[in-house]
């Protein structure tokens, strides 16, 4: 009998802790994710301040938007322009079957324009970029060389984050508007080639679909992924810790957080840019 | 006691759950080389960085030049880190650029020199520590010494009047460590600047201390000069001075 008992006390005891230990695990979950928020905005904050500033190192931003941006326009290009061909091949047939092939061309451009342009590339870019950036900079971290800027009396955040955040401001949208001709042009070959929709139609589909202020948005979209690229890549390089390992980890990280920020943002500010139309 | 240009005053501070310093006290004697000795992990270099405002105590003051840097805004240790200069152990030089930019990064930011001016400064300094030919080198193309070397060069172009050396030799064979110590005790002279010098090189520490503090479980326990911390009847800077393995000193 007390045998019995004391199995249930035991057997109620491991339940209680792990229900704590769940409930901490939680805590924690939670207090990481508002520490990572903070730490992000606090970033955000110090490098709208040093720009507002204009504290600005005008060739090291140069030469990011060389190495962030043109080194990445290869990729985009590409991404974009089999996205475009692939749209239009699963569209422009069935389109045309059904009588509204006269459309192809404006569902492949506003498509592009508004969604698939913007997010593509700053997919595309963050897989490139955010890792190159975290790499970087937590290997400076690592090395001690973050803490040398500092006792040079630099402060990291003008040396480091904000060219690479201005670089990625300015070269983002420019890499969209790239992909969204060269996405739009992939659409109206494949459209042509494989539903025999002329060009001139679908042209002149798109331009009836898409106004200069898609364009204008889909732009703005850009420029916030590019801060959103830059400060998460810096934050975590920044906040790296334990040597080479922490710096694959944070490189990791830094890829996977980026990604879903986009996304999320992309569906909020679609939300709030498009509404309902 | 002479003038203390840097100070600590009752220092607390832990890593986690560890604790580095505990009401640790000591004062940097002004234009002398002040070395500091201890076992690895007790916190010898968290001193250099709470002098330079690179670590904030949990409590406890740090003052240098008569102002607790505690309290100090960002902007206000970034003007004073510009009176400091620091070598960092393994250098720390900037990979991305040459040697002789990396040593004219502080001047470039921190004066207003002409380029001219600068590359005239900046080979000038490589050249007390006789790296001038390294100038278009990058750091990866450096030994271990020259390394080290170049970061005193990078540490010591603004003319600081203090200079904070992490392990200065650590892993450097006998010939360089005793250059570099020349070296450190040449830069002192020339730049009538204040040493602190992290090391476990005992003959190094000889050559060129004025003071030497030992650190032990986060406080220092012995501090005069070479002769006086040769002589101390301290058990366990005793046990440390020798080597032995027999002592008080927990292994």
């Amino acid at each position: 009998m007390s045998r019995a008992l004391n199995e249930a006390e035991a057997a109620a005891d491991v339940v209680e802790r792990a229900g704590v230990g769940a409930f901490e695990g939680v805590g924690r979950g939670v207090n990481s994710f508002f520490e990572y928020i903070g730490g992000i905005t606090a970033l955000g904050g110090e490098t709208a301040a040093t720009i507002g500033k204009l504290r600005i190192r005008f060739a090291e931003t140069v030469n990011q938007c060389f190495l962030l941006g043109y080194q990445s326009l290869i990729i985009v290009l590409l991404t974009s322009l089999f996205t475009g061909m692939v749209f239009s091949l699963e569209s422009a047939v069935q389109a045309v079957q059904y009588g509204f092939g006269s459309f192809v061309g404006g569902i492949v451009s506003y498509t592009n324009v508004r969604e698939l342009g913007p997010m593509l590339t700053a997919v595309v870019v963050a897989g490139r970029v955010c890792a190159a950036i975290a790499a970087e900079i937590g290997s400076m971290v690592v090395t001690e060389q973050v803490e040398a800027l500092q006792s040079l009396g630099l402060a990291p955040v003008r040396f480091l984050v904000v060219p690479r955040v201005l670089a990625l401001m300015i070269m983002l949208p420019l890499l969209t508007v790239f992909a969204d001709v060269v996405g739009v042009m992939g659409g109206q070959w494949i459209a042509h080639a494989q539903a025999h929709i002329a060009y001139n139609d679908f042209m002149s589909s798109a331009r009836q679909t898409i106004g200069f202020e898609d364009v204008v948005k889909g732009l703005f979209k850009s420029v916030i992924f590019g801060i959103i690229i830059a400060l998460v890549g810096s934050y975590q390089g920044l906040t790296t810790t334990g040597g080479a390992a922490g710096v694959g980890k944070s490189t990791t990280n830094a890829v996977v957080i980026c990604i879903i920020l986009i996304f999320i943002l992309n569906f909020v500010m679609s939300y709030f840019l498009y509404g309902g139309s | 006691m002479p003038n203390a240009i840097a100070k600590l005053d009752r220092v607390c501070l832990k890593y986690g759950d560890r604790i580095v310093l505990y009401n640790c006290s000591l004062d940097i004697v002004e234009s002398a080389i002040t070395c500091i000795i201890g076992m690895s992990g007790a916190g010898k270099s968290t001193i250099l960085r709470l002098l330079d405002g690179l670590r904030k105590p949990d409590s406890g003051h740090v003052y240098v030049r008569g102002q607790d840097i505690c309290h100090m805004r960002e902007s206000e240790l970034i003007e004073m880190r510009t009176k400091i200069g620091f070598a960092f152990q393994f250098a720390a030089l900037f990979d991305s650029m040459t040697v002789g930019d990396n040593i004219a990064l502080p001047l470039r930011e921190h004066t207003s020199l002409t380029e001219e001016e600068i590359r005239e400064v900046v080979i000038h300094t490589l050249d007390s520590v006789g790296l001038a030919h390294t100038y278009d080198n990058m750091p990866s193309e450096l030994s271990g010494g020259m390394l080290k070397r170049a970061g005193f060069a990078r540490a010591v172009v603004t003319n600081p009047d203090l200079v904070l050396y992490d392990e200065p030799t650590t892993g450097l064979d006998p010939i360089v460590t005793h250059l570099l110590t020349d070296t450190i005790k040449q830069l002192r002279e020339q730049l009538n600047a204040t040493a602190v010098v992290i090391s476990h090189d005992l003959q190094s520490i000889y050559m060129m201390a004025d003071y030497v503090a030992m650190l032990f479980e986060g406080a220092i326990i012995e501090y005069g000069t070479v002769e006086q911390i040769q002589k101390s009847q301290n058990p366990i800077v005793q046990q440390f001075l020798e080597g032995s393995q027999v002592g008080p000193i927990p292994l």
